[in-house]
C-alpha cells in the first residue's frame, strides 16, 4: 500500500472517529440540559475544555459558555478545525485522496453526511430550540460508515490503518473527557449520590455509550468503579485499555510480527498497553486521575509520531530548486 | 411534453425533415410522451442528487472559491442506431490504425514527409512534436492506446470528426456514471430498448494496460496530477474501477531506471503507467524543470523499456489542429483505403491561399487555436462581435500557424430536457472511447456533450455544456 494512501486512511479513521464524538458529546449535554431542575444551570463549559478548544472559544465568544454558542463552536464553525463540519470536511478530503481505495457507498455517505451539514449550517440549527435530530442524524452516519466498513472492507492494511487511527482517537477522546468530567463531578459524588448525581454521572457514561455496559459489569455507580471501568476496562470498546490494544493488534497485523515488536511504534504501544494491562485503580490514584491521564496522552501523541516515521514518511523524490543549482 | 419541438432548422436526431419520428426512436418518444412534466423534471433533481452524493463533481478555479460543480447530466438519454453506431466503430478503427502508423513515421523514417503528403513544415513546427521521443519505439509499438475523438453530424446527418483527443481524454468515467444514473430513471425502457452496455470499459482498459508489459502480473498504476485537477474524479474512479493504485508524482521515484512506488512495505515495482499529466509535465529532467507533478527519471526508465506510459508522450502530435486537416491523407496514404469517416472541411492559415480566405471570411467561420483545447482560444464568426473580428484577424495574421479555420458547423439535435421543464432541441457532440491494445476496441456508448443554451454551438462543460447518456442499440 501507498504510504500516501496509508496516511490518508489513518487520518479517515481519526476524523471519523473525532466527528462522531463530538456528536454523541453535545447530545448527551444537551439531554442533560433538558433533565436539569429550574435553579441548575447549563455545562458547556466543561465540554468545551474536553475537546482542548478552550483557548479557542474564549478568544471567539468571551467567558460566557451558553449552548447557542457552545454547539455553534463545537458543530458548525469553521473557524475550529476540530468542529464537526470542519472534521467531516477533512474526512470527506482523505477520503476524496484515497476514493480508489475505499467502497464506493463509504464515499457516498460521507459526501451526503458533508452536504448535511452543510446544510444544517444553511438552517441555522444551533438557534433552533430542538438541535438534536442533527446529531442523532450525524450518529446514524457515522454509524452507517462504521458498519458498512465493517461488513466489506477486506481484512489488509488499508483496514488496519484506518482502525488503528480510529482506536487512536478514542482512546485520547475518552480520556479527555474522563478527566474534565471526574474533577468537576468527584466532591458530589461522595457527598452521596442525590439525583442531580446520578444525572451528571450517568451523562458521562453516555457520552462513551458506556452506560448499560457499565450497569452490567458494576451495576452501582461509584466513582472509582466509573474511572476503572472507563481506563481499564478489558471488554468495553471506549475503555482506554480496550482501544490500546485493538491499536497494537493492527500494528501488529500490519507489520505481520506476532510477539514483541518490530519497530519503534509497536515497542511504544506494547509498554503503554501492558502498564495499563497491569494497573489497578489504585495505581491510577497513586499517581493522581490527571496526571495518569496527562501522561498517557502525552504517549499516544508519540505513538502516532511514530507510526508516521515507520510507515507515511516518504522522502521528496525532487525539489525544482536544488536542479537549478546544479 | 414535445409539443412545440421546433425540429426543422438543423438535422435533428429524433426527427426526419417531415417531422416524422425515425423508426428507432420510437420507443423512447412514446415514453416522454407519457411523462406528465413534473414527473421529468422530478427525475432531473434526483439526477442531480445522486450525482452529488457520488461526488462526481469538479473545481472551478476561477473565482478562486475552490467551488464544487456537477457536469449537468440531461436525463433524457440519446440514441444511438446500430447501423450509424457500425459506420462509427468502423471509422474510428482506421483512424486509429492509420494515426498509430503515422506517429510512429513522423518520430522514424518520416515517409510521409519525404514523400510530400504532408509539408515538412506542419508537422515539425507543432509544439506536441516532441525531439525528446525520436526513435523511440514504444511497448508493443502502440502510441495512442488511448482517444477519444470528437464527433459532429453536419446537416445532412453524416458523422464527422471534428477532432481527434490522444492527449489523454477525459469524460469516461461520465460515460459510466451517467450509464448507471440514467438507467435507473428509465428501467424499463432500457430494457425494452436493448442497449449495449458499457460497464466493461474498466476491464478493458486495464488488460489494454497489462497487454503492454512483458511481465506475467504486471503492476499497473494511473498517474494523476493531484485532487486539484478538474478531473480528478475521474481518476480516481478509473483506478478504483480497475483495482489499481492511483498515484501521484511524489508516490514514484526511479532508482537505476526502474520505476518504483514508495509503499508501507518500501520501494515496489511499477510497471505500467496510465498517465493523466501532460507530456512536458511527466519528467521535469526532461522536460519542463519547474513540474512538481511528474517524477525524475521517468523518462530515461521509459526510454530504457523498463516501464510503459500511456499514451506515449509524442503522441499529440497527430491531434494538432493544423495536422489534423491531413488526416484523411494519412488514412490513404498509411492504409490505401478512402476515410470512412470525414474531417471537417478545414482552412490552414500557414498557407496562403486559406490565409486570404479566412481573413476576408472570418465573420463566416469558427476559428481555433491549434493547440488548445477545452473550447478555449476559439471564436465563433457569426456569434462574435465586430471587435472579437478584428481581434482574431490581427491574432491570425500575427502567427498564422497557430490558427486554423473551419466553416460554422450546424450540429445535430436531440430532444433535451429545459430548466422550465419543457424537451427542445438542443445542439450535440459525440465522443466515442478507443482503446489500442492486442486490438482496437471501441467502446459502444459515448459521452455525449450537449449545449444547454438554445442555439448553442458550443458543449465545453468549461463553456456551459452539460452531458447525456448515449445508448448504442444491439439492433
Amino acid at each position: 500500500m501507498l504510504s500516501r494512501v496509508a496516511d490518508c486512511l489513518f487520518w479517515l479513521g481519526r476524523y471519523i472517529e473525532r466527528a462522531g464524538n463530538y456528536a454523541r458529546f453535545i447530545d448527551v449535554n444537551y439531554n442533560l440540559s433538558i433533565d436539569l431542575p429550574p435553579d441548575v444551570k447549563e455545562q458547556w463549559e466543561p465540554l468545551i475544555a474536553a475537546t482542548g478548544d478552550r483557548e479557542k472559544y474564549v478568544e471567539l465568544f468571551g467567558n460566557e459558555f451558553n449552548r447557542e454558542n457552545a454547539i455553534f463552536f463545537l458543530t458548525f464553525d469553521k473557524r475550529n478545525p476540530n468542529a464537526i463540519i470542519s472534521t467531516i470536511k477533512s474526512a470527506r478530503e482523505n477520503a476524496r485522496i484515497v476514493r480508489e481505495s475505499i467502497p464506493k457507498e463509504t464515499w457516498e455517505i460521507l459526501n451526503e453526511l458533508h452536504f448535511y451539514i452543510q446544510n444544517a449550517t444553511k438552517r441555522k440549527i444551533w438557534e433552533k430550540e430542538d438541535p438534536n435530530h442533527c446529531f442523532s442524524e450525524i450518529k446514524k452516519k457515522i454509524q452507517q460508515i462504521n458498519g458498512l466498513a465493517y461488513d466489506t472492507i477486506p481484512r489488509t492494511q488499508g483496514w488496519y490503518f484506518t482502525q488503528m487511527g480510529q482506536y487512536l482517537e478514542r482512546a485520547d477522546k475518552t480520556s479527555r473527557i474522563l478527566d474534565v468530567k471526574y474533577h468537576i463531578l468527584l466532591p458530589s459524588l461522595e457527598e452521596v449520590g442525590t439525583p442531580l448525581d446520578f444525572l451528571h454521572w450517568n451523562a458521562l457514561l453516555k457520552s462513551v455509550s458506556g452506560f448499560n455496559a457499565y450497569r452490567q459489569a458494576h451495576h452501582s455507580l461509584s466513582a472509582p468503579h466509573i474511572v476503572e471501568f472507563l481506563i481499564l476496562d478489558r471488554y468495553f470498546p471506549r475503555s482506554i485499555l480496550f482501544c490500546l490494544s485493538n491499536v497494537e493488534d493492527c500494528l501488529h497485523e500490519i507489520s505481520e510480527s506476532k510477539r514483541g515488536f518490530s519497530n519503534q511504534a509497536e515497542k511504544a504501544i506494547g509498554n503503554l498497553r501492558s502498564k495499563l494491562e497491569y494497573a489497578d485503580i489504585n495505581d491510577i490514584f497513586k499517581i493522581g486521575l490527571h496526571e495518569y491521564l496527562d501522561g498517557l496522552q502525552i504517549t499516544l501523541n508519540e505513538i502516532a509520531e511514530a507510526v508516521y516515521e515507520q510507515y507515511f514518511k516518504i522522502r521528496p523524490n525532487y525539489t525544482p530548486d536544488d536542479q537549478a543549482q546544479e | 411534453m414535445i409539443e412545440g419541438y421546433d425540429s426543422h432548422s438543423h438535422f435533428d436526431e429524433m426527427f426526419n425533415s417531415d417531422g416524422d419520428c425515425r423508426g428507432f426512436q420510437q420507443d423512447l418518444l412514446t415514453r416522454l410522451d407519457k411523462f406528465p412534466k413534473k414527473k421529468l423534471q422530478q427525475l432531473q433533481h434526483t439526477t442531480e442528487k445522486t450525482q452529488l452524493s457520488m461526488g462526481m463533481t469538479f473545481n472551478v478555479y476561477k473565482d478562486n472559491k475552490g467551488l464544487e460543480k456537477i457536469l449537468h447530466l440531461d436525463v433524457i438519454p440519446r440514441i444511438i442506431s446500430a447501423t450509424d453506431w457500425d459506420e462509427i466503430d468502423r471509422g474510428l478503427h482506421q483512424r486509429i490504425k492509420a494515426i498509430n502508423l503515422f506517429i510512429d513515421d513522423l518520430y522514424h523514417d518520416q515517409k510521409i514527409l519525404k514523400d510530400g503528403i504532408i509539408p515538412k513544415d506542419v508537422v515539425l513546427s507543432s509544439k506536441d512534436y516532441l525531439k525528446e521521443c525520436i526513435g523511440l519505439n514504444p511497448p508493443k509499438g502502440i502510441w495512442c492506446h488511448i482517444s477519444g475523438s470528437d464527433i459532429v453530424r453536419d446537416k445532412n446527418g453524416d458523422f464527422m470528426v471534428l477532432e481527434d483527443n490522444l492527449r489523454c481524454p477525459s469524460g469516461a468515467s461520465y460515460l459510466l456514471e451517467n450509464r448507471e444514473i440514467i438507467k435507473q430513471s428509465f428501467s424499463s425502457l432500457f430494457m425494452q430498448m436493448s442497449v449495449r452496455p458499457v460497464a466493461e470499459y474498466p476491464g478493458m482498459l486495464l488488460n489494454m494496460l497489462e497487454h503492454l508489459s512483458n511481465n506475467e502480473a504486471p503492476q499497473v498504476v494511473v498517474l494523476t496530477p493531484g485532487i486539484y485537477n478538474s478531473a480528478y474524479f475521474e481518476h480516481s474512479y478509473l483506478a478504483q474501477q480497475m483495482g489499481v493504485q492511483l498515484v501521484t508524482g511524489q508516490d514514484l521515484v526511479v532508482e537505476n531506471k526502474r520505476v518504483y512506488m514508495q509503499s508501507t512495505k518500501g520501494l515496489q515495482p511499477v510497471d505500467v503507467i496510465y498517465r493523466r499529466i501532460d507530456d512536458t509535465f511527466l519528467d521535469p529532467l526532461t522536460f519542463n524543470p519547474n513540474s512538481m507533478l511528474g517524477v525524475p527519471g521517468l523518462m530515461e526508465a521509459y526510454l530504457a523499456g523498463n516501464v510503459a506510459l500511456a499514451n506515449a508522450p509524442g503522441t499529440g502530435v497527430a491531434d494538432d489542429k493544423a495536422v489534423y486537416a491531413y488526416i484523411p491523407r494519412v488514412i490513404k496514404y498509411y492504409l490505401d483505403e478512402e476515410p470512412i469517416l470525414k474531417n471537417v472541411p478545414t482552412y490552414l492559415c500557414s498557407e496562403e491561399q486559406d490565409l486570404k480566405y479566412v481573413l476576408e471570411n472570418i465573420e463566416d467561420l469558427v476559428i481555433k487555436e491549434t493547440n488548445a483545447a477545452g473550447g478555449y482560444g476559439m471564436m465563433i464568426g457569426p456569434k462574435a462581435t465586430k471587435a472579437e473580428h478584428k481581434k482574431f484577424r490581427k491574432l491570425v495574421k500575427d502567427n498564422p500557424r497557430n490558427y486554423i479555420a473551419q466553416p460554422t458547423l450546424s450540429l445535430s439535435t436531440v430532444p433535451t430536457l429545459t430548466n422550465k421543464g419543457l424537451i427542445r432541441p438542443r445542439h450535440v457532440d459525440l465522443r466515442p472511447y478507443v482503446l489500442y491494445g492486442d486490438k482496437i476496441n471501441v467502446v459502444p456508448g459515448a459521452l455525449s456533450r450537449v449545449a444547454l443554451v438554445e442555439g448553442s454551438l458550443v458543449v465545453n462543460s468549461s463553456q456551459g455544456g452539460g452531458s447525456k447518456d448515449t445508448w448504442v442499440l444491439y439492433k
